[in-house]
């Protein structure tokens, strides 16, 4: 599997409620959270992208709040894949559970600028910047976590488990 | 090698004679938790498994206490599927408004976590119960689903830091003081994917409601939990508040640590984090002028008994700043009856503070106390980032329930050592 798209760039530290704010968590409706994904940081972000764009951060993306809200508004935002430095440790949990996919890659996150077009195959973890041909290593996910990613989420790992 | 208390109590959970950090386990849970934001979609998730009953009705806990008393149609909305989930799967720990608080003080209070347990719980300040010697942590509502029906959660077994504490606090500085300079110190990230195990002589002097503070703000630094030995302070509090029986793991001797800090509590001084990240901190010296507009005094960090007590003895006899709103939230049901027998609720309400029911409302811009923008508020809650407490232009700083009592009284942000008598 691999996903192509053109790159959104942000920073250091971007939380889950600069993500979907609080203020619209009185519903759980991805698509109604995707309307104001990252409404307090970048308020363009929701009009511009497109099916399959990617977002490229630096460390600690999805620090703060627990809210599964987070990863379902950029995943029905239409965002194929998270690239960052490193990832706050529920929010890493979460996108693994719900199927967004996430790659740990310090290099891409340096190299990959705002508007670039990437292409990532999530097989290999091989990044391409394709508008600066360079390529990048991502970090391999343990056995577990690629049986977690390939069931489609956690839910669907124990339905499949359960009917073993 | 030995293994560091966090280690011991997952390897006993994964019914495993030892782990190491790194590792991935499957950990059986003695208490699943979620509240009215994270339930809802914990619940949909449930539901998609294909089971009928949760893995142990007593082992899970449902807390409506963030957009509660219901702020709008679509929280109603949720806290009804969460009320009708309770009902038909026989949840014994589902807490009601009127019985209901703040769920990371509530859950310590009734007695559902005692020294040894695994936690998980769908809201990220689940490390709090790390202040009882138990493995606690935050999740997202699907490993919340999946907890509730399997009884059972991966976990990729954490290194650690560890924090050697020594000497004693002054006195207005509390354990809120103490973990703002610690994220000050190793950063919002300082701990990712980490434990932060806190020990050292020190801790003597830091009481519970300091310890569940300190281990509440765990996550703000990144780590996986926050915890600490279990002492006389600790087991005196469990005695009180559960009869179940308990189990108490101590680091081994020669466990591994990825940094070791030492803290002299004595020459810790009043903290405040400025926007927009908890580790943006200064100490009360080092402010300067910062004018207010709100002073919010409560939350899972700190509306605890000890909190209210602090703000009443600042602010009795004393009145807020004219311009100033002041609100003051017990965390629990429990608290607010102590608030009142001590005739501390008459004090602040004197005073010119507004005294609510318990709600998480405000600390994550739900209701009860919202800002417009350019607004500044001094809060004791545990998150500054932009647009935490309403609009994006608005901000938040951080600090002790003694700052903030003291704030209130002058309108901007002060020490507490220059205005308590």
């Amino acid at each position: 599997m691999e996903a192509q798209g053109t790159v959104f760039k942000y920073g250091n530290n971007v939380d889950t409620d600069v993500i979907i704010p609080a203020r619209y968590l009185n519903t759980s409706d991805p698509a109604e959270l995707a309307k104001h994904c990252m409404e307090d940081i970048d308020s363009e972000f929701i009009h511009k992208v497109k099916d399959g764009d990617i977002i490229v951060a630096d460390k600690n993306f999805g620090c703060g709040s627990s809210r599964e809200h987070a990863p379902l508004a950029i995943k029905k935002a239409g965002v194929s894949v998270v690239i960052a430095s490193t990832f706050a440790r529920i929010f890493y949990r979460n996108a693994l559970n719900i199927g967004l996919p996430i790659f740990e890659c310090p290099e891409a996150a340096v190299g990959i600028a705002a508007g670039d077009e990437v292409k990532v195959d999530f097989d290999t973890g091989v990044i391409t910047n394709v508008t600066k041909n360079e390529t990048y290593q991502a970090e391999p996910f343990p056995e577990f976590m690629q049986a977690l990613i390939k069931a489609g989420g956690l839910i669907n790992y124990i339905r499949e488990q359960k009917a073993q | 090698m030995g293994m560091t208390m966090t280690q011991k109590i997952l390897a006993h959970h994964a019914g495993l004679p030892e782990v190491k950090a790194g590792q991935l386990i499957m950990s059986k849970l003695d208490l699943v938790l979620g509240n009215d934001i994270t339930a809802p979609v914990a619940i949909t998730e449930f539901n998609k498994i294909g089971i009928d009953e949760v893995f142990d009705k007593n082992k899970v806990a449902l807390v409506p206490d963030h957009f509660t008393p219901n702020k709008d149609i679509k929280a109603a909305e949720q806290c009804k599927l969460i009320r009708e989930f309770a009902h038909a799967k026989e949840i014994t720990n589902y807490f009601e408004i009127g019985e209901m608080g703040i769920e990371h003080a509530l859950i310590p209070e009734k007695g559902l976590v005692v020294p040894g347990d695994v936690v998980i719980g769908a809201d990220s300040h689940t490390c709090t119960y790390g202040a009882l010697g138990a493995f606690s942590t935050g999740v997202g509502s699907t490993d919340m689903a999946a907890g509730m029906a399997t009884g059972e959660s991966w976990f990729k077994v954490p290194s650690a830091l560890k924090f050697e504490l020594t000497g004693k606090p002054g006195p207005w500085i509390s354990g809120k003081d103490v973990i703002l300079h610690i994220i000050g110190m190793i950063g919002v990230d300082g701990a990712l994917y980490r434990s932060m195990e806190f020990v050292g002589e020190g801790l003597a002097n830091l009481s519970i409601d300091d310890r569940f503070t300190m281990a509440n703000m765990a996550i703000e630094a990144g780590g996986k939990n926050g915890i600490f030995p279990v002492d006389e302070v600790v087991l005196d509090y469990v005695k009180e508040h559960s009869c179940r029986d308990y189990t108490v793991y101590k680091a081994d001797p020669d466990a591994e640590y990825d940094a070791v800090y030492q803290i002299d509590l004595s020459t810790i001084r009043p903290t405040v984090a400025f926007p927009h990240l908890p580790d943006n901190t200064r100490t009360i010296d080092e402010v300067g002028d910062v004018k207010l507009d709100q002073v919010v005094i409560g939350s899972c960090t700190n509306g605890r008994i000890e909190d209210i007590r602090v703000a009443a003895k600042i602010l009795n006899g004393k009145k807020v700043a004219k311009g100033i709103r002041c609100i003051i939230f017990p965390a629990t049901q429990k608290i607010y009856l102590q608030a009142l027998r001590e005739g501390l609720i008459e004090q602040l309400v004197e005073a010119g503070a507004a005294f609510s029911t318990p709600t998480c409302g405000p600390c994550l811009g739900g209701h009860m106390g919202i800002l417009a923008k350019g607004e500044r508020a001094l809060a004791t809650t545990n998150r500054n980032f932009v647009g935490r407490m309403g609009h994006p232009e608005s901000e938040v700083y951080l600090a002790s329930p003694a700052v903030a009592a003291a704030s209130a009284i002058t309108g901007r942000i002060s020490n507490p050592e220059e205005i308590a008598d």
